[in-house]
């Protein structure tokens, strides 16, 4: 088990953007029956999500997410030190898209860019990989965005995966500072389930070809080419029930605490069905879960981020132990506890 | 584990059918109330209870309640 421990390192500012459009699961008649629709949305929890336009990326609602973390804060963009853009839905196969949101931005030529490439568990993984960049002594400032647009793979005929997914971008500073304290990150892997969810054409493993754009349905009647993402629900349900509890009881040990000193558990807003039972399983207050999920969706890394955005600004004042925790695609997972008292929050803004 | 209680535990995950269909050699499948979100709250209902995680696959391929029985038996034993 990976477990890193940061001292005096913690975000200072966090900024999230989703599209203007929104799509309600109510409104998938063309493909469920109204028996179907309602069972989807109580169990997912899920009542409407946001889509971005079609020439409208991740790294676009990250853009305009970083302009109102730096603008409320009165940040000067010559001060990021390090920029990091974490996404599955990045501009281009190449280059990074970091690099084009570093010139975007108007940063200095001396930050440090680069792009990781994760899913449901970005956000930790992403903030894991700051906090190590802002711990060494030429670094003070680093920008964290992440950002997806899952409606650009996902096909609208899939029935598991249609109802579950929008879109957002969330931009997150990390700086230095004695009045964050302790924070400490727990990660981990298991390649084994790689393709518990998967895009299985257009990355040079299955290079694209013209069965890659060929409709298929599967045995319940969804309808997805290979360049779209698929995923296996009982499997990334056999995954969550068997790692993630166990992770944030493990993460709360290694941080001196017990469960019940955690003041909110703040989930990948994966499915609701999933976290509550999660919550059900660590015996955990569910007063202390905030979820984002019935107007936003799944939207993969960005949803941690954006649940802190919207449901933080006005209400949760304890919020000194927080434990945040992904967990997805890969299989990834991992869970940080930090402290988000001295963190500014701005409100959500649309694109 | 006794599979009388397994299935009332079973039974209890469903809204609409009449507890009485619930057998060990019900079909639970061909259920009109069956769906996926059931599956997901079975394998739910067999943590909580026996804290076992059963995989897709074990989901997937049992048919009868007693085979998802001797499934979990065969994760305690």
């Amino acid at each position: 088990m990976a477990i890193l421990k940061y001292y005096n390192i913690g975000i200072s500012a966090i900024a999230a953007c989703v599209p203007q459009k929104i799509e309600y699961n109510k409104d998938l008649g063309y493909m469920m029956s109204d028996e179907e629709i309602q069972k989807a949305i109580q169990n997912i929890g899920i009542e409407e999500r946001r889509i971005a336009e079609p020439d409208v990326c991740a790294s676009d609602l990250c853009f305009k997410a970083a302009q109102q973390l730096l603008t409320n804060n009165e940040i000067d963009p010559q001060s990021i030190d390090v920029l990091i853009f974490v996404s599955q839905t990045s501009d281009y196969h190449q280059p990074a898209t970091a690099a084009i949101l570093q010139h975007k931005l108007g940063l200095s030529k001396n930050t440090l860019a680069f792009d990781v490439n994760l899913a449901c568990s970005g956000y930790v993984y992403g903030l894991s990989t700051a906090y190590a960049y802002a711990q060494n002594e030429g670094v003070n400032r680093v920008l964290l965005l992440v950002g997806e647009t899952m409606s650009k793979i996902v096909s609208r005929y899939d029935k598991v995966n249609t109802p579950l997914f929008g879109d957002a971008g969330t931009a997150t500073l990390i700086e230095k500072g004695e009045q964050f304290g302790k924070a400490v990150f727990s990660l981990h892997t298991d390649g084994k389930g790689a393709e518990v969810m998967m895009i299985p054409d257009g990355g040079f493993r299955n290079p694209v070809s013209a069965d890659s754009f060929v409709e298929e349905t599967d045995a319940n009647g969804d309808k997805r080419s290979r360049l779209q993402f698929r995923m296996d629900g009982m499997a990334v349900f056999n995954f969550g029930m068997s790692e993630e509890p166990r992770d944030v009881k493990n993460l709360v040990e290694a941080a001196g605490l017990e469960l019940g000193q955690v003041d909110l558990l703040i989930y990948h807003q994966a499915n609701k069905f999933m976290t509550d039972f999660f919550s059900k399983w660590l015996k955990f207050d569910k007063t202390k879960t905030p979820y984002s999920i019935s107007k936003y969706g799944n939207t993969s890394s960005a949803s941690i981020p954006l649940t802190i955005v919207s449901e933080l600004y006005e209400a949760y004042p304890e919020r000194k132990n927080v434990i945040l925790s992904g967990f997805g695609a890969g299989l990834s997972w991992g869970s940080v506890l930090l402290d988000l008292k001295k963190c500014k929050i701005s409100k959500v803004i649309e694109y | 584990m006794e599979i009388n209680e397994f299935v009332a535990h079973f039974a209890e995950q469903f809204d609409e059918t009449d507890a009485a269909v619930f057998t060990p050699e019900l079909v639970f499948r061909e259920l009109e109330e069956w769906s996926s979100f059931l599956a997901l709250a079975i394998m739910a209902m067999i943590k909580s209870e026996y804290d076992v995680a059963i995989s897709a696959d074990e989901m997937r391929n049992a048919n009868t309640i007693q085979e998802l029985f001797d499934t979990v038996q065969k994760h305690l034993s």
